[in-house]
């Protein structure tokens, strides 16, 4: 039984080597923060907070990661969530009838759903159409919509924050069905269709095929600027998928919400194993990562530490991570050449 | 370590050099300033400078225009730096972090009750600029990172760390000298309201950098070199030019520039506050990339940064005298920058379906 358990640890281990020190940093972390806060972090009421922010910024690091297996990156990500966001705040707050019946109000909130994905569609669309038909570089044209998007969510509310939504729609953020909240849910599923289409469908094979060599995918006869446009609207819809829950969540929706999450999505997708030059990332990896990050945030929270040093301390493990990851493909080349070396003498 | 997987225009370096334009007659020399975006961005401006002037006759007056050319001077100098990075390959957006952190620490040299010497104060910000500048040379080189990867990790570790140390007081209250400097002019004069306006120091200071860049990029072998570093990073280093060095040396000097453009924001506002200069990095891209620079590394100009720049200052200013609300500003701004990357990348696309590129590797 446990020497079953180890062949397969040992099987998986090497299948996965860039991910394979997560679950054990992950250990070290709740080990080093449970120790640190006395027993505090975990408490059910920690651990309850600690899963309440999982869902929006692992759907962001996951709206991050898929632009980034093509070697490209969408900066564009948080601005677009706030402009999806604000629209169906504005949607809700400006339909919504006093005392509605239960049908109504269902109908509301899919339709405001809708036409927030139907959004999020239109500004992937231009981010996809830009960066694969126009061919500009992707940091460049996320960083231009980043900044038209956002200018159009201060257009829109003028600066101002726009609050109070329906009771009814606030369910996403706290209602529970089987012990877990509606948002947590949605995150599972919506992981768990990116861990299939990356990993078992054609499409996510030519995602990973274009990080890797553009010229030689087009050649071999993918259309590689449909992948890409694919690739950014599926982005946009994931960012929008988050702005429903960040919507629930804090009942509130603003041009400026959520600017240091940029940060921690990179620093999530780096972390979990996806190669920012294109080609590599697993949705388990950054589902890792993410409870590791999520963890010394809510350590660090509990300890005291200000959240300006939080930022800090993220960007210093951000520049540990690029670190490490370097270190660590250098020492694989260096097997790699000594194999190589080692046949050739055969 | 080139992050965008699109290859670049290579021959562009060679249609620009003297070499091949020897033999240029005066029909050819006007043909060809219609294949510089410098021509049409002047051209923009032209028109943009005439229409508003016909709408808001307060637009037109040297007071203005010697206004505009005070308020841009910081993004000015900061688009300098940053083409530099841009030219040989890089995107480095935490250029106004390091500015922030330069000057907060010349703030507090000023405000102490030590006298620190003129000099130090001043010297204060440029060496932070150019140690901060290093780091991230040294990071993006030795780490083989996506440059724009670790400008994002470094900005906040900036903010981070400098909002840690001040607790997020502002600074002011300088000394007189300060703000002399700040409110002096070069040339002065007095309109018939008995106010005085004229050439700003800070437009002076500008100007300077504007000069020293060009002398840097068109008449040294270090700017051909970063030239050719950004044009193909391969062929630069198999002709032996150190890229290590190069990557320094641009990314310390819009260090260095950062810490300039701190000291001439300070002077500005007469204060400092660690958060005053969030979000404007978006100016200064916008600038750069309006002004015709190759967004994939390898071309750009001083000119056509310095047209930028003017460019969206005086939409800025014609957008403020038209009434048009501030926060309408920033879809502009937008709008204008993904209109241009969008011409330049449409015309390296064009160009290379006319061209075969035989790239050997």
């Amino acid at each position: 039984m446990f020497a079953e358990f180890v062949k397969r640890y040992q099987s998986w281990h090497d299948r996965n080597q860039d991910i394979a020190a997560l679950p054990w940093l992950l250990f070290v972390v709740l080990a080093i923060m449970t120790v640190a806060t006395g027993g505090r972090f975990l408490r059910a009421h920690n651990i309850t907070n600690l899963l309440a922010q999982m869902p929006e910024l692992g759907l962001l690091s996951l709206a991050m990661m898929v632009p980034m297996v093509t070697a490209g990156i969408n900066l564009s990500i948080i601005s677009s969530a706030n402009l999806t966001a604000v629209i169906m705040a504005l949607f809700l707050k400006g339909v919504f009838p006093q005392g509605a019946g239960g049908g109504t109000t269902i109908i509301i909130i899919v339709g405001a759903i809708a036409l927030g994905m139907i959004v999020s569609i239109v500004l992937g669309l231009l981010n996809g159409f830009l960066v694969g038909y126009v061919e500009v570089p992707a940091v460049l044209t996320t960083l231009g919509t980043m900044i038209l998007y956002e200018g159009i969510t201060l257009a829109i509310t003028r600066g101002f924050v726009i609050s109070s939504m329906p009771e009814a729609y606030l369910l996403i953020g706290n209602a529970r069905i089987l012990g877990l909240p509606i948002h947590m849910i949605i995150f599972l599923v919506v992981a768990l269709v990116m861990a299939i289409i990356f990993h078992r469908r054609p499409y996510g094979r030519h995602l990973f095929f274009v990080g890797s060599n553009p010229t030689a995918t087009a050649y071999s006869g993918v259309n590689v600027r449909r992948v890409l446009l694919k690739t950014y609207v599926i982005s946009s819809v994931l960012a929008g998928i988050a702005a429903v829950v960040m919507l629930a969540r804090f009942n509130s929706a603003n041009a400026r919400q959520g600017s240091s999450l940029l940060l921690s999505t990179v620093l999530i997708c780096m972390l979990g194993g996806t190669d920012p030059f294109g080609g590599f990332g697993k949705v388990l990896g950054l589902v890792m990562a993410m409870v590791i990050l999520q963890a010394v945030t809510n350590g660090l929270n509990l300890l005291g530490v200000r959240s300006f040093a939080t930022v800090a301390i993220w960007g210093a493990m951000l520049v540990g991570v690029i670190a490490y990851r370097y270190y660590q493909h250098q020492k694989w080349e260096r097997k790699r050449k000594q194999l190589q070396r080692a046949r050739m003498q055969q | 370590m080139k992050f965008c997987p699109a290859p670049t225009p290579r021959l562009r370096y060679w249609r620009n050099s003297t070499l091949h334009n020897r033999k240029t007659s005066r029909r050819n020399v006007i043909s060809r300033a219609f294949t510089r975006s410098e021509t049409y961005l002047f051209i923009i401006l032209f028109v943009l400078v005439a229409v508003v002037s016909i709408i808001s006759p307060r637009f037109f007056t040297a007071r203005n225009a010697l206004q505009i050319l005070r308020t841009s001077a910081f993004t000015g100098i900061l688009s300098i730096g940053f083409l530099f990075v841009l030219i040989q390959g890089g995107l480095d957006i935490s250029f106004t972090a390091t500015a922030t952190v330069a000057q907060y620490l010349m703030a507090l040299a000023l405000v102490s009750k030590g006298n620190v010497p003129i000099l130090v104060v001043l010297l204060i910000p440029i060496a932070v600029g150019m140690l901060l500048g290093s780091v991230n040379a040294v990071l993006i080189h030795r780490l083989k990172a996506p440059s724009i990867i670790v400008a994002i990790a470094n900005l906040n570790i900036y903010y981070g760390v400098l909002q840690i140390i001040s607790g997020g007081t502002w600074i002011y209250n300088f000394p007189d000298w300060f703000d002399r400097v700040g409110k002096g002019f070069v040339f002065a004069f007095v309109d018939e309201n008995g106010a005085t306006f004229g050439l700003s120091y800070l437009t002076l200071i500008w100007i300077a950098v504007a000069i020293v860049a060009v002398v840097v990029l068109r008449y040294t072998k270090l700017g051909r070199h970063l030239f050719a570093l950004g044009g193909n990073i391969e062929a630069a280093r198999r002709s032996g030019l150190s890229l290590f060095r190069l990557r320094l040396f641009a990314y310390s000097f819009l260090g260095l520039l950062a810490g300039l453009a701190g000291i001439v924001q300070a002077l500005d506002t007469q204060t400092v506050a660690p958060n005053a200069l969030v979000g404007r990095e978006f100016d200064v891209v916008a600038a750069v990339v309006l002004g015709g620079a190759n967004i994939f590394g390898g071309a750009g100009s001083v000119g056509g940064t310095l047209l930028g720049v003017l460019l969206i200052t005086v939409i800025t200013n014609a957008l403020t005298l038209l009434r048009i609300p501030a926060y309408w500003h920033q879809v502009f701004i937008g709008a204008v920058v993904l209109a241009s990357i969008s011409v330049t990348s449409l015309r390296a696309l064009l160009a290379r379906r006319k061209e075969r590129i035989i790239d050997v590797r």
